[in-house]
């Protein structure tokens, strides 16, 4: 049972009744990130690449996730516009889902992998350092913006645990007085 | 490249490309491919996968190292695709049918149906279009055997695809490969976009009327979209939330049409037993479970890695000869299988055959393959704690049994270790599995309560202890230890106190160190890094 095209005439319909569909788009586009006007072109390029897909919100979202590095509010509102699917369903797919995160992360993403092998293989250690490297929790940002900390599931690298992801970049069999070293050969720091 | 109208066009190809080998290496190098001489030196290079051990058998993992799995023309060479030519040239869809289950195939992503029986009830009905499904949402932590085949050997996927759509009707396939693993999806684009360019996909096949094409699809990080009814709620672009069955996908699955959803492995067992033979595969594994299964080993063994032997080895091959035994030669203590609603078998169990119906008569199941090995630094309790942790977060959140139970249990498994065990806790989790276990909408709710379940019937005293005594046996819950260092054996080295997270070691060189308990988070790095064997924890004095 096709759910999603009832959902769309019925968004439609109301929106046309309501006289909506310019007044909200007008706000949406004076919003970061789709203020910008590359960025803008980018999820229009993504929409119409896919849109006629069946089962196109997941597609689309990914993409979006992919190359934007995000899918804040106003973007949510706008791909439902798009899509003509009420915001609540869009709002619902990335929330739901755990790769889709609703502000940008860091210049670095640090992801330490939380499968059962890694987690008795010594992840929970390997936090202990990060977090005291670079003073922030597990899910937060660097102040100055360069370096997120975050845990991910298996990764499917079980034979090399404790793994650790910088980036898109794999790191195996990492002990936390090696951790440090990994950090500055692999993270730049920002200048000045 | 030409593309390929036939059998004998195939297996031409297959000719030119052996020859062209042949001439690019020397023929005295060349022996038919010489697996046996080229393995080593591949396999050696290799983390994951070793040279096959004696108790091996390579029919999934075949060619994973030794082809080049972005030229489909090494797939050829290994007689790829000449089992659906065969199908689609020589069989009808009933003896396809008929042939896989001769084989006595079982599906390989946990539940063990029979494969046959799943294509025949697809094949049945009669909407359309139907539809096959490759499930590569790889979600259970510890598994990584489906991984390595859609990185090493993407076109056995496909081949088993195109033959299950041949035997039930379809002509479209998906292919949900989780997001997490992004070289398989570069890997299998690649193999799609290859096998379209040589005609085998796309297009009416081998000069029939059967018309197959695949499309790649992404998941986005959630472990529920494995199973397979929210897999295709993920797949029509929707939350990956479960449907309740009846009806069944191979009555009404994608967009309401009959669908057949099969694990990676399922489909890579298929083009073998068509070529080789359905007898050849039934004469593999035990009298119920047929054929071979791969298995990622994983945690305290010395050889980690992927292994694929015949169903009805022992838990203690398995642990022992093929994996070589515990880490540091510390004790085995429990295995863990199936993923996180598997179970933990300790070592009473480390006789048991591997097949379906064992391990899930022992209080486990089979899963997809994962199996974790764990030591006597384990501990269970802290072990039922992390499973549940990570079925409460995965947990779709649409059924009040799984999304309630699971945050139940877990509030209770958390105040156990942290110290807070009540009187009373014990059996309000066995209340607790009973109900989530009965009364969820899916697997994941159903299954929810293994790890709790197994570690209470094998390990009950663990939770005693901490509940009563306060006691963590196995010294890992931070709440319920205390880090020392022994004077006598200190040295002063001062390797504690650059390592510690905290700031918790204090001591002046080469005079003896010591550890401020009221600082010390108890993480255990210390001890790690302590080469002199001065630092040990100890439990049951106090509650941090």
């Amino acid at each position: 049972m096709d759910n999603g095209s009832v959902a769309q005439e019925k968004v439609v319909k109301k929106r046309k009744k309501h006289g909506l569909t310019g007044v909200e788009e007008h706000n949406l586009l004076d919003q970061p990130p789709l203020n910008d006007p590359q960025k803008r072109a980018l999820i229009d390029r993504i929409l119409s690449a896919n849109q006629d897909k069946p089962g196109s919100t997941m597609i689309i979202l990914n993409e979006i996730q992919g190359q934007l590095g995000y899918v804040s509010q106003p973007v949510q509102e706008y791909v439902a516009l798009r899509l003509n699917l009420p915001a609540s369903v869009i709002h619902g797919v990335v929330t739901f889902y755990s790769f889709f995160t609703t502000q940008p992360r860091g210049n670095h993403t640090v992801k330490f992998c939380m499968g059962t092998a890694c987690y008795v293989g010594g992840t929970p250690q390997l936090i202990d350092k990060a977090r005291q490297i670079y003073n922030i929790e597990v899910g937060e940002t660097t102040q100055d913006g360069n370096v997120t900390l975050e845990i991910c599931r298996c990764v499917g690298s079980c034979s090399q645990a404790p793994v650790v992801v910088i980036d898109e970049s794999m790191y195996g069999r990492i002990r936390p007085s090696k951790i440090g070293a990994l950090f500055n050969k692999t993270i730049k720091p920002l200048e000045g | 490249m030409p593309v390929i109208n036939s059998l004998s066009e195939l297996l031409q190809l297959q000719d030119q490309v052996i020859s062209k080998q042949r001439e690019e290496m020397g023929s005295e190098q060349f022996q038919g491919w010489g697996k046996e001489k080229y393995a080593p030196q591949a396999l050696a290079a290799d983390q994951e996968l070793d040279a096959p051990g004696g108790k091996e058998i390579r029919v999934v993992l075949k060619n994973c190292t030794l082809i080049d799995p972005e030229n489909i023309e090494h797939y050829i060479m290994e007689d790829g695709y000449q089992a659906l030519a065969t199908v689609v040239t020589q069989m009808t869809p009933e003896q396809v049918i008929d042939t896989v289950g001769r084989s006595g195939l079982r599906g390989r992503g946990g539940a063990g149906f029979p494969t046959s029986r799943k294509w025949q009830l697809t094949r049945n009905s009669k909407d359309t279009p139907k539809y096959v499904i490759c499930n590569a949402d790889e979600g259970d932590p510890g598994a990584f055997m489906n991984r390595r085949v859609l990185e090493g050997d993407p076109h056995s996927v496909l081949e088993g695809m195109a033959i299950a759509a041949y035997a039930i009707g379809a002509s479209q396939g998906y292919i949900y490969c989780r997001a997490e693993y992004p070289v398989a999806v570069r890997t299998l684009n690649i193999a799609i976009q290859q096998a379209r360019e040589l005609g085998l996909l796309g297009r009416p096949l081998f000069n029939s009327d059967f018309v197959f094409d695949i499309e790649l699809r992404m998941g986005a990080g959630a472990f529920v979209c494995g199973e397979e009814t929210a897999l295709i709620a993920s797949i029509e672009g929707q939350r990956g939330s479960p449907r309740p069955r009846p009806p069944f996908p191979a009555v009404a699955g994608l967009w309401g049409k009959p669908t057949n959803i099969n694990n990676v492995e399922t489909y890579a067992n298929v083009p073998q037993i068509i070529l080789t033979g359905p007898e050849w595969f039934a004469g593999l594994g035990t009298e119920k479970s047929k054929g071979t299964k791969t298995f990622a080993l994983a945690g305290d063994v010395k050889h980690t890695g992927l292994i694929e032997v015949p169903f009805g080895i022992t838990l203690r091959e398995i642990v022992f000869d093929v994996g070589e035994g515990i880490k540091n030669n510390k004790a085995f203590k429990a295995i863990q299988t199936g993923g996180p609603m598997g179970g933990c078998l300790p070592s009473a169990y480390l006789d048991l055959p591997v097949d379906y119906e064992s391990l899930t008569q022992a209080g486990s199941m089979m899963g997809s393959g994962g199996m974790i090995v764990m030591d006597e630094d384990t501990c269970m309790v802290d072990i039922a704690r992390f499973f549940m942790e990570f079925i409460q977060d995965e947990s779709c959140g649409k059924c009040t049994p799984c999304r309630v139970g699971t945050h139940a249990m877990l509030e209770i498994l958390t105040r156990i270790c942290e110290g807070k065990g009540e009187h009373g806790d014990i059996e309000e989790l066995e209340r607790l599995c009973n109900i989530t276990r009965k009364h969820s909408l899916c697997g994941l709710g159903q299954g929810a309560p293994n790890p709790v379940a197994s570690t209470l019937k094998h390990f009950r005293h663990e939770y005693e202890a901490h509940i009563y005594e306060k006691r963590c046996p196995a010294r890992v819950c931070r709440s319920l230890i205390t880090v020392n260092i022994i004077p006598e054996k200190c040295t002063g080295c001062d390797f504690c106190a650059h390592n510690c997270p905290i700031g918790a070691i204090s001591g002046e060189r080469r005079k003896v160190h010591v550890i401020d308990p009221d600082l010390c988070v108890r993480c255990g790095i210390c001890l790690q890094t302590c080469n002199f064997f001065a630092i040990v924890t100890t439990t049951g004095e106090r509650v941090n």
